[in-house]
């Protein structure tokens, strides 16, 4: 039994690979170290981030495994959800003890399962780009939160800095508490809580700090939205497959016709 | 709040939206002038109707007053209705703040006729050129181009526009004739066979000189009613066939026809074909994508689609000597035959063969749908079926047996809808 624990990061992860195959000790659990319970059976191995160690195991696995498979692997991580470590682990295991290449090999289930994170990561993140909502400010920053699933705000990035090269722009995930900000130039992680502001009020602006004719546009895109809208071929099941009720919230077209506060 | 802006918008947008196209795919437009806006690969539907359609573009038309008296169409002249008119800079306006704020993908601009085809193409044009030159917006554009309008200012369209559509709307000549009696399908057809030229030549350009303007980069598309006149699934389908391979038409949509006028040319129907459009959707994607032709589909005596089973059921029921076909070793093209596997699942098959013998459970785990694949598949020799069932058994079986397997169905045609954006 052996239990080992690093401190969240995707290198600590790769870390822990390093020092597994290193001592031939492979895992039973990896847990991050803030929540880990000390293991009452077997030992518990405390794996301290290491650069180097990590960058030749992220190396290896680049020699045996495609861009699209490297990725996969990345999205595991970005998945967040219990067992994703393990997962992260097994496949990179596999990959390094086989002859071959082991993408494709879908009767592995470890290969079968990460495709399949892969995707439902990549449907998070492709639903965020579509999703996201951006409202403008008087200083003219355009501005969005949002409360994906998984952890896709590092995915999203590079799609908004390439439409919106000349337009500031943050978009922020209230429930991971971080940010981007794209300045013109570069896009920067932000931590609004650093700031004096109180934490209820992350990611809200007040009336005043709109964008004069902000209303004006939310406003339209409703009646758009109203008016694009064939009654005779009202499908609500259809409509709420492809925009489940949570994604609703980011969704200005979804917001009660009068917008008391704007206007 | 503008409330004359938000008249038009209401007006202009209702008009529009019997053009079901709201594909945003297939531009190439890179950001890289640091303008506003990419249009680099697929498009993002950033809504849905309340009727499950996507929304990608700002559809509108640029005015809904029209010289033509089409009788499908809500903004004939002889239809009673309000009438409204953008300026050019107003369609600019609300293109570029909806975009700025993540609504939509781009625009897709059409137009009723007023005074003149060609006065009517020109103000199209300008929106796109205005766009293209002052707001260096590089999101997408599909612009309709006016049945009539001269073959320099659809040259024009082509440079600003990604995607260019003329709409046929009536799949035959004769009802083109009964319904719309302005138009005829050699004013159709010419331009879509001088935008076809333009974008043969303009690939031929661009091998040789990199700096070659762009024409229309994904292509042009058209519409085709359905229910609104007396074709059957065989000569539509047919027409698309032609279409595609004839045209290069990217894509070819179909739209069940909403009665919107007591008109009595037309049909007197209470709802949209809803089903049957989605019959031929899914036969168009068997065309497109599954390798079929469309001689198999549909053919003399079976002129029109089944509306309770989709295409490829059919087609496997009606070729009971194709099957069962071994997943262990049948081609690529067999698999995606096969009723219940999908383009996904049918890659997936072929590629986790090479590592171990298949097993039905290995199938599952693929996404493939069993409780139809059943019947058409063996795993090395092996089926689930116990007995050998005839075609209409087999049928029955699918439609209304083991209880859900109905509700899986529907599922399936919802799911249809999805692809078709
Ligand atoms: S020309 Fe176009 S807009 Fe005018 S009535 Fe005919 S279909 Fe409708």
């Amino acid at each position: 039994m052996h239990l080992y624990t690093y401190d969240g990061s995707f290198e600590g992860l790769l870390t822990v690979v390093f020092e597994a195959f290193e001592r031939k000790a492979w895992p039973t659990a990896i847990e991050q170290e803030q929540v880990a319970q000390p293991s009452m059976f077997g030992d518990t191995i405390r794996v301290v981030t290491d650069e180097q160690k990590s960058g030749r195991v992220w190396q290896g696995l680049q020699r045996r495994l495609s861009k699209g498979a490297l990725e996969a692997l990345y999205y595991t991580y970005l998945w967040e959800q219990s067992g994703f470590e393990q997962l992260v682990f097994d496949y990179a295991r596999l990959a390094f003890e086989s002859e071959e290449s082991i993408e494709g090999n879908y009767t592995a289930t470890c290969v079968l399962q990460v495709q399949q994170i892969h995707k439902q990561v990549h449907r998070e993140k492709h639903r965020m780009e579509a999703f996201v909502r951006f409202q403008k400010s008087a200083d003219g920053l355009f501005y969005a939160t949002i409360t994906p699933d998984f952890n896709v705000l590092p995915l999203i990035i590079r799609h908004f800095e390439r439409r919106y090269a000349d337009q500031r722009w943050a978009i922020y995930d209230t429930r991971r508490r971080y940010g981007a900000y794209y300045n013109l130039v570069s896009t920067a992680f932000i931590n609004l809580e650093t700031q004096a502001v109180s934490p209820k009020r992350y990611g809200v602006l007040t009336a005043d700090q709109y964008d004069a004719e902000e209303a004006k546009y939310q406003q339209l895109w409703q009646v758009y939205f109203d008016h694009v809208n064939i009654p005779e071929r009202k499908n609500p099941k259809l409509h709420l497959r492809h925009i489940p009720r949570r994604y609703w919230k980011y969704l200005s077209e979804k917001q009660p016709r009068q917008l008391k506060n704007l206007s | 709040m503008d409330s004359k802006i938000n008249d038009k918008l209401k007006i202009l947008a209702d008009a529009a939206k019997y053009d079901v196209s709201c594909s945003s795919s297939g531009g190439k437009r890179k950001n890289d002038n640091k303008g506003l806006g990419n249009a680099e690969g697929m498009g993002i539907c950033h809504s849905y109707t309340e009727d499950g359609r996507c929304v990608s573009l700002l559809k509108i038309l640029l005015t809904n007053f029209c010289i033509y008296d089409c009788a499908y169409c809500v903004t004939r002249k002889s239809n009673d209705i309000k009438r409204a008119a953008f300026t050019v800079q107003e369609v600019v306006d609300l293109t570029i703040n909806f975009y700025r704020r993540n609504y939509i993908e781009g625009l897709f601009l059409s137009s009723g006729i007023f005074k003149d085809a060609d006065y009517t193409m020109e103000r199209l044009v300008r929106v796109a050129k205005k766009l293209r030159q002052e707001h260096k917006f590089n999101g997408y554009i599909h612009l309709k181009t006016i049945p009539g309008a001269s073959d320099e200012l659809i040259k024009e369209a082509g440079l600003y526009a990604d995607r260019l559509s003329v709409n046929i709307e009536l799949p035959s000549e004769k009802s083109l004739q009964a319904l719309a009696p302005e138009k005829n399908y050699s004013e159709i057809l010419v331009p879509m066979g001088s935008i076809k030229q333009q974008l043969v030549q303009a690939k031929e350009e661009s091998k040789l000189f990199k700096s070659a303007p762009v024409f229309a980069p994904a292509g042009q598309s058209t519409q085709l009613i359905v229910g609104a006149s007396a074709e059957s699934d065989q000569q539509i389908l047919q027409l698309s066939d032609q279409l595609y391979k004839g045209y290069s038409l990217k894509r070819v949509y179909y739209s069940g026809y909403v009665p919107v006028s007591a008109d009595n040319r037309l049909p007197i129907i209470t709802e949209p074909p809803i089903i049957r459009e989605n019959r031929i959707y899914q036969a168009d994607w068997l065309m497109r994508f599954y390798g079929f032709d469309v001689k198999e589909i549909v053919d003399e005596q079976h002129p029109n689609l089944d509306l309770d089973i989709d295409p490829k059921l059919s087609w496997a029921l009606r070729n009971r000597h194709a099957f069962p076909v071994e997943m262990n070793t049948a081609d690529y093209e067999m698999i995606l035959r096969v009723p219940g596997i999908g383009v996904k699942s049918a890659k997936k098959i072929v590629s986790a063969r090479r590592f171990a013998p298949l097993q039905f459970e290995h199938l599952r785990q693929m996404g493939v749908v069993l409780k139809r694949a059943k019947y058409f598949i063996t795993c090395q020799t092996k089926s689930l079926q116990r007995q050998d069932y005839e075609s209409d058994q087999l049928r029955r079986k699918i439609l209304f047996g083991d209880g859900s397997a109905r509700s899986a169905l529907l599922t399936q045609q919802l799911d249809l809808f999805r692809q078709v954006g």
